[in-house]
């Protein structure tokens, strides 16, 4: 594996925990997708996710999943020009006025939005 | 067996959906929310060390703790993927540490915080009998600004050696910076350093970051530092 997939392998590590706490209280015996909301700006690679998953999930009731993934794409606000403006640049450059924002609408999110459950 | 007829195939899986709508990052947040209540009690202030590898975050600390009056409380808990040489290197400047060893881990979490404060009593530094704790975290400009620690504050060193751009190459890090202190500012006419670049970049990934220099080796900056941190 891939030494920058670790970070990603750690987040799936939680995510397996609270996949199988919740597959377990819903007296479930198979998970069959799991959606998750992964923003732009999260620092995570949704290719890294699926190889995590596919490793952790492994053995599990779990296994074989369909990860759904939900890319949001980045929204800010520009205080001066006081409007909302989508930018795919990491720098949130507010493209009427050209200064950085200092506030992030969506796009950092880290969500496990849903899961499918079997029965 | 199929409800439809009996054809003898196994029942077609029954998808059940059921809302989450959770952070993968709720664990650690809540932990991280522990730990805070544990540093409010005790009534000690709490700094999150960040950088990529080699930008002097032990030696930072080495001259702070050289500098820091001796009626200041301080200790250190400091995170590497392996050995115990930064805790060992903090101990003979006279700062109380425990080495976190993350194994393959590429940064701190709140829970391995919360275990090294366990350690931390143990050697004989509880909590309440602190002012302030210096995490060091592994040397790493991505993965860290994902996990919260429970810290009062967030500070991200960048060396006069690594290039004035840094901030624009890893902006989620340098974003969530209260503090960026510019380390080895005395090499920095040797290497070139443009400060006016360096904050250019700064400010627009960290437009409300305090920066300051520093050099470890000449003293520079860091009573300033040292205010900074306890301001």
């Amino acid at each position: 594996m891939p030494f920058d997939a670790i970070h990603e392998l750690s987040l799936m590590v939680a995510l397996a925990e609270r996949v199988l706490e919740v597959a377990a209280r819903e007296q479930s015996e198979r998970v069959l997708a799991i959606h998750l909301r992964v923003g732009h700006l999260a620092g995570v690679d949704p290719l890294a996710l699926r190889t995590a998953a596919e490793i952790v999930l492994a053995g599990t009731v779990a296994q074989g999943a369909r990860l759904a993934i939900e890319e949001v794409p980045p929204a800010w606000w520009c205080g001066p020009c006081g409007m909302e403006f989508l930018a795919s640049d990491v720098l949130g450059r507010c493209p009427a006025c050209g200064l950085a924002s200092r506030q992030v609408l969506r796009g950092q999110e880290l969500l496990l939005h849903a899961l499918e459950l079997d029965p | 067996m199929c409800s439809h007829c009996d054809c003898g195939l196994p029942a077609p899986p029954v998808a059940r959906k059921v809302l989450l709508g959770e952070s993968l990052l709720a664990r650690n947040n809540h932990q991280a929310a522990h730990n805070q209540e544990h540093f409010r009690e005790a009534g000690v202030q709490v700094v999150n060390v960040l950088s990529s590898p080699g930008t002097g975050k032990t030696a930072l600390l080495e001259a702070l703790a050289a500098r820091a009056p001796s009626t200041l409380r301080l200790a250190a808990l400091v995170g590497d993927l392996a050995t115990d040489r930064d805790a060992t290197r903090l101990q003979q400047a006279g700062l109380p540490a425990v080495q976190i060893t993350t194994g393959q881990v590429c940064h701190l979490d709140a829970a391995m915080v919360h275990q090294a404060l366990a350690r931390l009593e143990e050697a004989g530094h509880p909590l309440a009998a602190l002012d302030l704790l210096l995490i060091e975290n592994v040397g790493n400009l991505v993965c860290p600004a994902s996990f919260a620690l429970g810290e009062d504050r967030r500070v991200v060193l960048l060396s006069v050696t690594e290039g004035e751009d840094k901030p624009l190459k890893y902006p989620a890090t340098f974003h969530s910076a209260d503090l960026v202190v510019i380390t080895k500012v005395d090499l920095a006419e040797a290497v070139g350093f443009d400060r006016a670049l360096a904050d250019h970049a700064l400010r627009q990934v960290a437009p409300a970051a305090r920066v300051l220099n520093t050099s470890a080796r000449t003293g520079e900056g860091i009573d300033a530092f040292l205010e900074a941190l306890l301001g």
